[in-house]
């Protein structure tokens, strides 16, 4: 091939989380095996825009570069997903990047996911164990048990699934399909379920599983495939053997 | 008395510092470029090692400790090693009952598999993901934590260095917040570093893009010891990309899977020929060096390209998935094909860094009040690592370092909350101007090509195969780029969420490391381990059973050694290739 390959890239820049977003468009030599982020290396290496102009290099999160850290989450093409395994063979041209913006935009690709952490705490994402002494063994587990455990505790916290959801937006709390799944895996777990309706209250409260409108994006956007709308069958059916006992108690 | 504890870095070493020190009453702030969350503790795939014993193989801690000795050539100070494996079915347990989804036998218990190096098994895992899920179960404890008011986390900021006291006792640490810009100052009594090792001086590698190895570059420039720099774990299998290149589990031999290339027309299992006693199992150092040489030397790899089969596509997938899931998922995403199918492509890359910051046993560096945990620093893997040790170590540091830490503050006779009001301002403000000073630099370089660069040379010299004049070229030319780094031009001058200032900061911090790398590996004339030269073939205990320390001087690094703590296993010959004597157990 006597021409240079390249690829187009349009990329929505913000400069700051109060400034108004932009479009700039680049031209990457094209290279076997490139992905979405090899492409925003180069243009480190030469930050010029698709004019020729000088332009400050994109900023983005990035780190394991392998799908298991969650920090590369943006819309690629109309889709949120990890810009790591994007890759640019699989694109259609122009690529279209932007940033997850159901999240406050800080700068460029850069979002806050600040929420999904806080999130987290609020539902008591954990198993509250004695201490980190000896205490021996954890409480035996058949395979299948520790197979559903496992599937969900996949989740990186990326925030694909927020994005994806048409109920996570400004006129919504939800914290999120993911947070649905998270209290599934804790409340599956032998110690976990001891403080079970801990977390079930905390998910039907403010910002919860109530404000799920069922559309099942999530469970097709998430990276992971984590069966979030299982989960969401599942918390649904016991939130509401939850509030039945509460009722019962009065 | 509510000490207050600073640590840097939140992945399974300082996330364990962390719930150590906070269960012993102690205030933390915990410090991370990126969410602990996405530390590259996720990375780890293979599993966690520990002589839990539950085989009927006669496994036991000392019979771990003592192919961890022999696997790491010897190298590494013995009693630190013993307490460690002695720690691991503990630490397993306790991992456990924090609800890691530990894949299990069908009895309910854990399960456990081979990894190289040894013949038990000894390694529990998480599918093929198990680092991930123990940073996870490490990082919900800490959020209880966080709830109870005893840990603030700073995440999005970067560690710039410690703040000293005249007597030169470390009393806190400069940061920067990676999106305001900000530059403070954090005093405390003692600082744990747990901030992970140095791949990416080596450009591309299976290391996430923050494993710079910044901070303990930063405190190496500060006074603190680096050892064993030159001990650089290359990783068997790897996978080749155009921005990293991705690991493939060794635990992927573990289950049964067989390297191999074509010879004479046939398929050819090298390993299992060369070694019939561990086969594929042989240590990573083994592994790598026989991949490179079939490659490189004998031409053998597929098409003529330097790239060997990594053979899954005999096992049963159900059990592939169930154990594997992980990494055959990463090959068929990124490559695009199907490892139950067809055999993988893979290649050696730059996995590990065996050295780090020097410590005491009691995890202290040289500088009094500065703590390391980690891959930081140097203690547990002498010359080369074993698969699953790496979770082990983090961990087991982490754990024994933050009560350490806690004594040692309790020890002292003057706390900082007692120093004038103004004490580190001037470290903090020198910390400042260095950063306008960067913001404003204007020339014709490219600070991300001058880090290409430096991966390229180093890659090329500095990792399989070592020869002296090789090495002292690309001494020369690291210091042909520290001489470009001046002429860098700031590509991006904002003060808001600026990357480019940070990676450059973080790019002087490389080239410093990236000296003492390349001089400890020219300095040392004899093979060990990872660290393998042609021209000196053999293991020299006479001369060369001591540990390297580099101490910065602004000329370059100086070179010091100390002897090695051999009292509890006599140093014998390593060999693959016949069944391992066992020490004695004393």
């Amino acid at each position: 091939m006597s021409e240079q390959r390249t690829i187009r890239l349009i990329v929505t820049r913000q400069d700051d989380p109060d400034s108004r977003p932009y479009q700039e468009e680049f031209r990457i030599p094209y290279r076997q095996n490139m992905n979405v982020i090899s492409a925003f290396m180069e243009i480190q290496r030469n930050p010029v825009n698709a004019a020729g102009e000088k332009v400050r290099p994109i900023q983005w999160e990035s780190n394991c570069l392998e799908e298991v850290c969650g920090a590369c989450s943006m819309v690629i093409n109309g889709r949120p997903r990890q810009a790591c395994s994007a890759l640019i063979d699989k694109l259609e041209q122009p690529i279209r990047i932007s940033p997850m913006n159901t999240f406050p935009v800080i700068r460029d690709l850069i979002v806050d996911r600040g929420r999904m952490f806080d999130a987290l705490k609020r539902v008591k994402a954990w198993i509250p164990i004695d201490g980190s002494h000896d205490l021996g063994p954890g409480p035996r587990q058949s395979q299948e048990e520790s197979d559903w455990r496992y599937e969900l505790s996949k989740c990186m916290t990326c925030g694909v699934c927020l994005q994806a959801c048409p109920n996570v937006n400004n006129s919504s709390d939800f914290m999120g399909p993911f947070i649905v799944g998270q209290v599934n895996l804790f409340n599956a777990h032998p110690t976990g379920a001891l403080n079970k309706d801990e977390r079930t209250s905390a998910l039907i409260g403010e910002g919860g599983l109530q404000e799920c409108g069922n559309s099942q994006n999530c469970v097709q956007a998430c990276p992971k495939g984590i069966p979030l709308t299982t989960s969401i069958a599942i918390m649904n059916r016991e939130s509401t053997r939850f509030v039945l006992k509460k009722w019962l108690s009065f | 008395m509510n000490e207050k504890c600073i640590i840097v870095g939140g992945g399974l070493a300082g996330l364990m510092a962390t719930i150590k020190a906070a269960e012993l009453g102690a205030n933390i702030e915990l410090f991370s470029i990126v969410p602990v969350k996405r530390s590259h503790s996720v990375c780890a795939q293979g599993g966690i090692n520990g002589a839990v014993n539950t085989k009927g193989e006669g496994d036991s801690p000392w019979e771990h400790f003592d192919d961890t000795i022999y696997g790491g050539d010897f190298l590494a100070n013995q009693p630190p090693v013993k307490a460690m494996c002695e720690a691991a079915p503990g630490i397993i347990y306790l991992m456990d009952r924090m609800g890691v989804p530990f894949t299990r036998t069908p009895e309910g218990l854990i399960d456990f598999r081979r990894f190289g190096g040894t013949k038990h098994h000894r390694t529990a895992f998480a599918g093929a993901t198990t680092g991930q899920q123990l940073l996870y179960a490490l990082d919900e404890q800490v959020r209880r934590y966080e709830t109870e008011g005893k840990v603030t986390k700073y995440e999005h900021w970067e560690f710039l260095g410690i703040i000293q006291d005249d007597e030169g006792r470390c009393r806190g640490i400069v940061a920067q917040n990676l999106r305001g810009g900000e530059i403070r100052s954090f005093l405390a009594d003692a600082v744990i570093l747990a901030t992970g090792g140095p791949g990416i001086i080596f450009g591309k590698t299976t290391n996430s893009m923050i494993n710079t190895g910044t901070a303990a570059s930063a405190v190496y420039q500060q006074g603190v010891t680096y050892a064993n720099g030159e001990f650089i774990q290359v990783h068997p299998t790897a996978i080749p990309g155009d921005d990293k290149l991705r690991l493939m589990s060794e635990s992927a031999r573990g289950e049964g899977g067989r390297i191999w290339t074509y010879k004479d027309g046939k398929p050819w299992y090298f390993l299992e020929e060369m070694y019939p006693e561990y086969g594929n199992l042989v240590p990573r150092d083994i592994a790598t060096r026989a991949i490179f040489k079939v490659c490189v030397d004998d031409k053998l790899g597929i098409n003529g390209e330097n790239m060997v089969y990594l053979d899954l596509s005999h096992k049963d997938p159900k059990e592939l998935d169930r154990k594997l899931g992980g990494i055959i998922e990463i090959y068929e995403k990124f490559i695009g094909e199907d490892p139950h199918k067809v055999p993988m492509r893979i290649f050696p890359a730059v996995h590990y860094s065996m050295g780090g910051m020097w410590v005491d046993f009691n995890q202290m560096t040289n500088i009094p009040g500065l703590f390391a945990a980690g891959e930081c620093e140097y203690q547990y893997h002498g010359a080369n690592r074993l698969g699953a040790n790496s979770l082990l170590s983090c961990i087991y540091g982490g754990m024994v370092t933050a009560p350490n830490a806690l004594a040692y503050i309790r020890g002292l006779d003057k706390h900082v909350d007692s120093f004038a009001p103004d004490f580190g301002e001037s470290q903090r403000k020198d910390r400042e101007d260095q950063y306008e000073q960067l913001l404003n630099m204007e020339g014709t370089e490219n600070a991300y090509l001058i880090h290409k660069e430096l991966g390229e040379w180093m890659t090329d010299n500095v990792t399989v195969v070592r020869h002296n004049d090789r090495l002292l070229k690309t001494d020369e030319k690291i210091q042909e780029l520290i001489e470009r780094y001046q002429k860098i031009d700031m590509i991006d001058t904002s003060r808001w969420s600026n990357q480019a200032v940070p990676f450059t900061r973080q790019l002087w911090n490389m080239l410093q490391l990236a000296r003492v790398i390349t001089l400890g590996a020219y300095n040392r004339n004899e093979s060990r381990g990872a660290h393998y030269k042609p021209d000196f073939p053999d293991r020299n205990d006479e001369d060369w059973l001591k540990t390297t320390l580099a101490s910065f001087t602004p000329d370059g690094p100086k070179f010091d050694y100390e002897s090695v703590d051999v009292s509890l296993i006599k140093p014998r010959p390593r060999r693959y290739d016949v069944a391992k004597k066992g020490a004695a157990n004393s």
